[in-house]
């Protein structure tokens, strides 16, 4: 039997091989190593959750009509019985209840598009705080952030298609900020719409946008976004043994098909329990779409949330102008355009800014420890503050409702705090990066408190540290602290001015902004010297007079005594 | 004192030449696990595996009963519950294969950790020059040096060639393209207010103090595009003490004793404002917060909303029912480029 099928298997590799030479892709690809770890797993969350919308989108589409011809709803939703709808509106109705599983399959799609984004952006922090965008890793940042981009426009133009009436206010929202636009808004409106809001062609022109374009587009950035990740090999955290030289981890075959496979089976079976226990989108309960009725506490999918939030602080007073005879309406363009405009261009662009502030031209393949750079940790923090300020000033009605507070001050509130918080929090990252940093430096010099006292002969009470093995060193020494850069000067010795020297001065004045503050790793001499130290106390309190001895050290807090330990023996910490 | 650190000790770390920074110890020592040392925990993974196999099978085969035995039904309730059993079994049939091949991988199988080397991306110095002279090589054969006249056609009708795809598209793609369409609603003069959304008129006499209407015009089913001008043509209508009406030289007139009706679009970016505050006459958009002060000529006391509401100038006919004077004075709704031309 099993030779029957091993002679089977060898039978079609043979006939593959020899038109297809698979066996070289298998030889380079099988055993290819990828290092571990648990934040490597939030894009894979990315991808399978976009797997799972493509497996319910498909399902979706067996039973929804992309029509906005008006029809009389008949069906078991009694509450809806009579009433006109377009016929996506009854079309979702129908896949709903009476299409076995159908219900399912639409909460699944909905909450595999929340988990998609969520997981686009953590994945994304991941990358920023440890680097992973740096040379030769910059274009596949810029496909990443394409990629969420797209994910957004997904995730809008599919929230619209069963064409209730949150959704439509939501598009009613699009319209107005698109007609904001200076000169082509009121024509790019007519353009998406097919004429005046709502028109009759928009549903249609969205389900093409939603399951052809965007999707299509996705797939293929996705696939290029892979492919580099192959090419580059992963990055991996840094440790002893990880250099930018090598990458250690486990195969593909068989540890990463079994662990990755498996793991796109736990987001499918995460996403059905969210699907079967947790109801989302209830449009049954919204209705059609009716350009009149709104309802309070209304709020878009939580990845629209920042722009919602942003139209929501702005302050309308004074903010339209007239240009002539034009309008120009600064109060929708500034918060719905322009911020989110800087925030995107920052996030997209931040590469490049890095890559020129500290002039380095090299392969980074060992991650940073966020820590070790706190003026991209910190800048990184303030960028996400303010986006998680424009999304909690968009649920500001649910958070007045809830802990009854005031909208109007609570909008005030969020107004200071926009300009506010991300300095603040920049400050206090900054800070905190440097202070364990410092802690680093102060554990490597003087090692593990180890809760031993020991009391000398004259009495004095100390306490013995253990030094860190070599390998939980190395991972606490094995940085480079950035240094703010030495320009030539602008004439050379004959006194010609040079060429770039403007651009070498902005680049000075950045990499000062960055690179000031820092704290330098641990040196070999460091350590010796404050082993030696240690070595000198002791032999003191050993034999000298203890008078001398308690009058230099006060009451002897800030010393240790260190235990002898061949610096090369492993250490349970270093895991 | 058996610990105490003899000089000798401390002397390994010292010394006259150190390097500047430290030196990559290499890799740690490999730690086994208890599958790797115990024959009991081997097995007992091995029974774990299997284990969640099985709860990937029990989930699949209760989602099909739950497919075959639980329809959706008629009632709230039934298609709660055959959407739970569904998902569930949806659930289990994934997670269970998803949660036995980790488990497998992360306790049976070799988990020594190996190491691959990295080059450099960049390709060597020959090979880029074999690519430079692979394209120069080309264009030799191609033969267009000095060709400008040649070079120019084909660029001129590369860039031409798409017009054929792309004029019709944008030709088509927003109607007429007549964006004035946003500057007129189907208000006219003695069109009568209708209740939304059954369409039957409003008489003044109806309109009691400290009421709000949601109004459309009742010739909206008339129009071939009914939501398209409803979405403009909505109107909130109010009545007030007219003590409390503070109204503009120039729209004196345009109420009928304290009863007012303005757009209930919002000139923010056009959601419907729909929450009316009796007391203070304030009209609130949910979607934005901006705040209207209906008795003073709608105008924006808080949030981003820039304009007052349009007023509808209104009266009554000679049967008592409300009508418009006429259409809106200025475009309803959020601003846009042209709304003053």
């Amino acid at each position: 039997m099993t030779t029957t099928i091993g002679r089977g298997a060898a039978a079609t590799a043979d006939y593959l091989d020899q038109r297809t030479s698979v066996s070289v892709a298998i030889k380079g690809l099988a055993r290819k190593v990828f290092p571990d770890h648990w934040s490597f797993l939030l894009g894979e969350i990315a991808l399978y959750s976009f797997v799972v919308l493509l497996i319910s989108g498909v399902f979706l589409t067996m039973f929804y009509v992309p029509s906005m011809n008006e029809v009389h709803y008949e069906g078991p939703w009694a509450a809806m019985n009579g009433v006109e709808m377009s016929e996506a509106f009854a079309s979702t109705l129908r896949l709903s209840f009476e299409v076995r599983g159908g219900l399912l399959m639409r909460q699944i799609h909905h909450w595999a598009a929340l988990i998609f984004m969520a997981s686009i952006v953590t994945h994304m922090m991941r990358v920023f705080f440890t680097g992973a965008f740096r040379k030769p890793r910059e274009l596949n940042w810029v496909l990443g952030f394409t990629l969420l981009i797209l994910g957004l426009l997904a995730g809008f133009s599919g929230y619209s298609l069963p064409d209730d009436v949150l959704s439509g206010n939501g598009l009613r929202i699009a319209d107005g900020v698109v007609r904001s636009i200076p000169i082509l808004g009121s024509y790019i409106s007519y353009f998406i719409f097919g004429g005046e809001f709502p028109g009759q062609d928009l549903i249609p022109r969205l389900f093409t946008v939603h399951i052809l374009l965007v999707p299509a587009l996705i797939l293929a950035l996705i696939g290029a976004h892979l492919f580099l990740v192959f090419l580059h090999k992963h990055t991996q955290y840094p440790g002893s043994g990880r250099t930018n030289k090598n990458v250690v981890g486990y195969p593909l075959w068989p540890v990463y098909v079994a662990k990755a496979g498996g793991f796109f089976f736990i987001v499918f079976g995460v996403i059905a329990l969210l699907g079967a226990t947790m109801t989302i989108n209830p449009v049954w309960n919204y209705g059609p779409f009716d350009p009149s009725p709104v309802s309070a506490g209304a709020q878009p999918d939580w990845y629209m949330l920042f722009l919602e939030g942003a139209l929501r602080l702005m302050p309308g007073q004074g903010m339209e102008w007239g240009i002539g005879e034009f309008t120009l309406s600064l109060n929708v363009l500034i918060p719905a355009v322009i911020v989110p405009g800087i925030l995107f261009t920052l996030l997209a662009g931040y590469p490049f800014v890095e890559a020129f502030v500290t002039g380095d031209k090299g392969e980074h393949h060992v991650l940073d420890r966020p820590r070790n750079r706190p003026f991209r940790t910190a800048f990184g923090m303030a960028i996400l503050t303010a986006f998680t300020i424009l999304i909690l000033a968009g649920s500001n009605d649910l958070i007045a409702a809830h802990f009854f507070l005031s909208l109007n001050d609570i909008i005030r509130v969020f107004r200071v705090l926009f300009f506010v918080a991300p300095v603040l929090v920049f400050i206090i990252t900054k800070r905190i990066c440097l202070g364990l940093q410092r802690k680093d430096r102060e554990l490597v010099l003087h090692g593990h408190e180890t809760g031993r006292i020991v009391r000398f002969a004259h009495g004095e009470y100390i306490e013995v540290h253990k030094p860190l093995d070599a390998h939980e060193r190395w991972l606490r020494v094995g940085y480079q602290a950035e240094r703010p850069l030495e320009i030539e000067p602008p004439v050379d010795s004959r006194g010609v001015r040079r060429k770039g020297y403007r651009v070498d001065q902005v680049r000075q004045r950045l990499s000062r902004v960055f690179f000031e503050d820092r704290v330098e790793p641990v040196t070999p001499s460091e350590l010796a010297a404050a082993h030696s130290h240690g070595a000198h106390d002791t032999l003191e309190a050993g034999h000298s007079a203890p008078v001398r001895e308690l009058e230099g050290t006060a009451t002897g807090g800030g010393r240790t005594l260190v235990e002898p330990v061949d610096g090369s023996a492993p250490d349970a910490r270093n895991r | 004192m058996s610990t105490h650190p003899s000089p000798t000790d401390i002397t390994t770390y010292g010394g006259a030449n150190l390097p500047d920074t430290f030196t990559d110890p290499g890799h740690g020592p490999h730690r086994l696990r208890r599958t790797d040392t115990d024959p009991a925990a081997n097995k007992r993974a091995e029974r774990q595996v299997v284990l969640l196999f099985a709860v990937s099978i029990i989930g699949t085969v209760l989602f099909l009963v739950a497919y075959v035995l639980v329809p959706p039904g008629d009632t709230a309730a039934s298609m709660r519950t055959s959407n739970l059993l569904l998902g569930l079994g949806l659930f289990l049939g994934m997670f269970g294969i998803g949660a036995a091949a980790v488990h497998w991988a992360k306790t049976l199988m070799n988990d020594h950790e190996r190491t691959d080397e990295r080059h450099s991306l960049t390709p060597s110095e020959e090979t880029r020059q074999g690519a430079v002279q692979a394209l120069q090589e080309g264009l030799a054969d191609a033969n267009v040096a000095r060709r400008g006249v040649l070079k120019g056609a084909m660029f001129s009708a590369l860039a031409l060639a798409p017009l054929s795809v792309a004029v019709p598209l944008i030709g088509e793609v927003g109607e007429d393209w007549d964006i004035t369409k946003f500057k007129h609603t189907i208000w006219k003069k003695g069109v009568r207010l209708a209740s939304d959304p059954s369409g039957r008129p409003i008489r003044a006499a109806e309109v009691t103090l400290g009421s709000a209407f949601h109004v459309i015009p009742a010739n909206l089913e008339d129009e071939e595009h009914p939501l398209d001008e409803k979405a403009k043509a909505i109107v909130l209508m109010v009545r007030m003490d007219p003590r409390d009406l503070k109204e503009a030289e120039d729209r004196r007139g345009w109420s009928y004793e304290g009863i007012v009706a303005y757009s209930k679009v919002c000139t923010h970016v056009g959601c419907p404002v729909a929450l009316y505050e009796q007391q203070t006459h304030h009209l609130l958009c949910p979607c934005h917060q901006s705040t209207f002060d209906l008795a003073d000529g709608a105008k924006v006391v808080f949030g981003p909303a820039n304009r007052p509401l349009p007023q509808l100038p209104i009266t009554v006919d000679d049967e008592g029912y409300l009508v418009a004077q006429s259409d809106f004075h200025e475009p309803i709704g959020p601003s846009f480029w042209e709304r003053l031309t």
